[in-house]
């Protein structure tokens, strides 16, 4: 039993950090329409500027302070993802505006490839590590129910904690703000907001660069706990079936779809793993959402405004 | 003026449907072919062969099976790479398992074998479309990707997880230098563009072009989008497949699965895009660059380094190629969406006036 809770544990905490970069696709989705295929590259790059401006600040400015590398380096790549999102509206989007959103698709691949180059070239392609001090000690907890306990990463519940703020901040955002209205209308029709007096461009910019700093974010947990290399990119891949399940437009979507995976991949790789051959990480979650699609295209959360043929 | 048409009259029907109605066109194919079959292998070195003709011809072929679908049909798939690989590995195993096979039966079945996988990675395009089918094809990739990887028996139950296939034989016709494994690969190239061609003008290929276009009002005009659909995913993923079993046979001659990764579905989705949507021209075009442009950073990039004096690492080189597939990508889809195969025929064009401006 015990095993099974760690197991259970282990799968929300990977979940989490699933639901956060799914929620980058789903901000962007529900904001401009885009199926931003470049989340994933961003977390990269994000990750990259983080892991090497905490190294290379110090040396220029010439300090010693860890943590304040580490604030510096998060300001700084945080203003180099809002140079991203503008120059991606500002050379890319701008020239699609109501294309199809396959074209999009196929832009927002671009960027990917794009970015994962230029991300390399600048900041090099090593293996990084992000030291932002989360305590990396694991703690038993529960220990007088089960025998033994649950071994859980402290470093787990501080990103679960992060990743939990991050979505209730965004849910404020989306529900609360003028701004996240617009954004709200942007989404339901490209011209009908523009017509209203909604400026599209700022509205993309904005919705991109708030991508970008939740792939930042994204990007420093990740990084922190398996170091930055060009994997990471792929991390993409694992987070769309996320986005498939909870459904596209929807923030709690993203959230629930991120643990149901994190956690079905967990368990099934424990228990089914074995039978055929184990690795079945790999496709689990895209055979889930292929399920999921056949039945109920939405998703769990999404609206249901699909095209059906 | 080079480029002629008039006093080329058409009186008949046949005449009018022609693949290639006008007479340059005509012979300007039928020069190429010939130059391709008989000129390039007396001039063509064997690298030539082996890193830049035999890919080429067989990526054209690849490209213009995922361009059926996606240009065509306008269902986008990001699981080419897996029929790829259905087909290689599917002929592999015909290959070794049915007791004197021929060669191209072998890679043929492939072909089928990856159309049924195909049709299996289509069914849900019948209720999805766009973005949502993207994820359903890239679910064919990893499964694809996972099995030939775990399930030994794909594989022949070999130690280290790759296949190999020697002795190419066609009907007693050993095929073994370079030249020889080129001429196999065009001819299959040539059969199938030549197929795809006609197929795209017929009665079929046009409902794919309609249900691409706007499936709601293709459904209305009686065109069943099912059908179409489905065989859409069918002769791409045979296509795709028979391309899969070429490279794996004729320019591989051993792999593992790490061969057709999702790298692969997405090169083969560049090379629909930079070549033109929708254009059998597009698929050559687009196979020729993706093939070359790799090759001519690897010799221009260093010299341009030396040149300003910063010398460039061989891993610049490849951040260089994304840095540069990522803008040609997102600059052909915003400048020119039909690509390549665009820009020649606007080239043409322009010829039929030349040289006088009206």
């Amino acid at each position: 039993m015990g095993y099974f809770l760690e197991t259970l544990l282990g799968g929300l905490m990977s979940g989490m950090l699933y639901a956060l970069v799914a929620l980058g696709f789903v901000l962007i989705f529900k904001a401009s329409g885009v199926f931003n295929f470049a989340q994933g590259a961003m977390v990269l790059f994000a990750a990259l500027a983080m892991a090497r401006l905490a190294e290379w600040l110090p040396q220029w400015l010439g300090f010693q302070n860890a943590v304040l590398a580490n604030v510096l380096a998060f300001i700084v790549a945080g203003a180099i993802m809002f140079a991203v999102a503008w120059l991606v509206e500002r050379l890319v989007l701008r020239h699609l505006v109501n294309q199809e959103g396959a074209t999009l698709l196929m832009a927002t691949l671009g960027i990917t490839y794009f970015l994962d180059g230029m991300g390399q070239t600048i900041f090099g392609s090593d293996i990084y590590k992000i030291d932002v001090g989360m305590p990396k000690d694991p703690v038993i907890v529960l220990e007088s129910t089960f025998q033994g306990g649950i071994l859980v990463n402290k470093e787990d519940l501080y990103a679960a904690v992060i990743a939990a703020a991050l979505v209730a901040l965004l849910t404020l955002f989306f529900q609360k703000t003028g701004t996240g209205r617009a954004l709200r209308a942007v989404a339901d029709d490209h011209q009908a907001a523009q017509s209203i007096g909604i400026p599209l461009n700022r509205i993309w910019v904005i919705v991109w660069c708030v991508a970008g700093v939740v792939a930042l974010v994204a990007g420093v947990i990740w990084g922190s706990k398996l170091g930055v290399q060009f994997s990471l990119s792929t991390v993409a891949l694992r987070a769309l079936p996320v986005v498939i399940l909870g459904g596209l437009t929807s923030v709690p979507g993203a959230i629930v779809g991120g643990l149901i995976i994190g956690v079905g991949e967990k368990l099934s790789e424990v228990y089914i793993g074995p039978m055929v051959g184990g690795g079945i990480e790999i496709w689990f979650a895209y055979m889930l959402a292929l399920i999921v699609l056949l039945f109920r295209p939405q998703g769990l959360f999404g609206e249901k405004i699909i095209d059906r043929v | 003026m080079l480029y002629r048409e008039n006093g080329q009259f058409k009186t008949s029907y046949r005449a009018d449907l022609q693949i290639f109605p006008i007479v340059q066109d005509r012979w300007a194919i039928l020069a190429l072919v010939v130059a391709a079959f008989v000129l390039v292998p007396m001039v063509a070195s064997d690298y030539m062969f082996r890193a830049i003709l035999i890919p080429f011809l067989i990526l054209s072929l690849a490209a213009l099976g995922v361009n059926i679908l996606v240009g065509y049909c306008g269902q986008i798939s990001l699981g080419s790479g897996a029929f790829m690989a259905v087909g290689a590995y599917a002929a592999y195993n015909c290959l070794i398992r049915i007791d004197g096979i021929p060669m191209v039966a072998a890679i043929l079945l492939g072909g089928v074998f990856a159309t049924l996988v195909g049709i299996v990675f289509g069914i849900p395009s019948l209720r999805v479309r766009g973005l949502y089918l993207a994820v359903a094809t890239l679910a064919a990739q990893f499964f694809c990707d996972w099995a030939f990887l775990r399930v030994k028996w794909f594989t022949n139950y070999t130690p280290s997880g790759s296949v190999s296939v020697s002795n190419l034989n066609l009907f007693g016709w050993r095929v073994e230098t370079p030249a020889e494994r080129y001429l196999f690969c065009l001819g299959f190239l040539v059969i199938f563009a030549l197929l795809a061609k006609n197929l795209v003008r017929s009665a079929i290929g046009r409902e794919w072009m309609a249900i691409r276009d706007m499936d709601v009002a293709a459904a209305v005009i009686g065109i069943r989008p099912m059908y179409a659909k489905l065989s859409a995913f069918a002769v791409s993923s045979f296509i795709v497949g028979v391309a899969g079993a070429l490279w794996g046979f004729v320019y591989l001659g051993a792999w593992e699965p790490a061969a057709f990764s999702v790298d692969r579905s997405f090169q083969l989705l560049f090379m629909v895009i930079i070549g033109g949507l929708g254009s059998i021209m597009g698929s050559f075009f687009g196979a020729a660059f993706i093939v070359v442009l790799p090759i001519f950073l690897n010799q221009a990039l260093p010299a341009v380094g030396d040149l300003v004096g910063v010398p460039i690492s061989t891993a610049g080189i490849s951040h260089a190629e994304f840095i540069i597939f990522g803008a040609l990508i997102v600059w052909f889809l915003i400048v020119e969406p039909h690509g390549l195969a665009r820009l020649w025929a606007v080239g043409k064009q322009k010829l039929r006036l030349w040289p006088f401006p009206h």
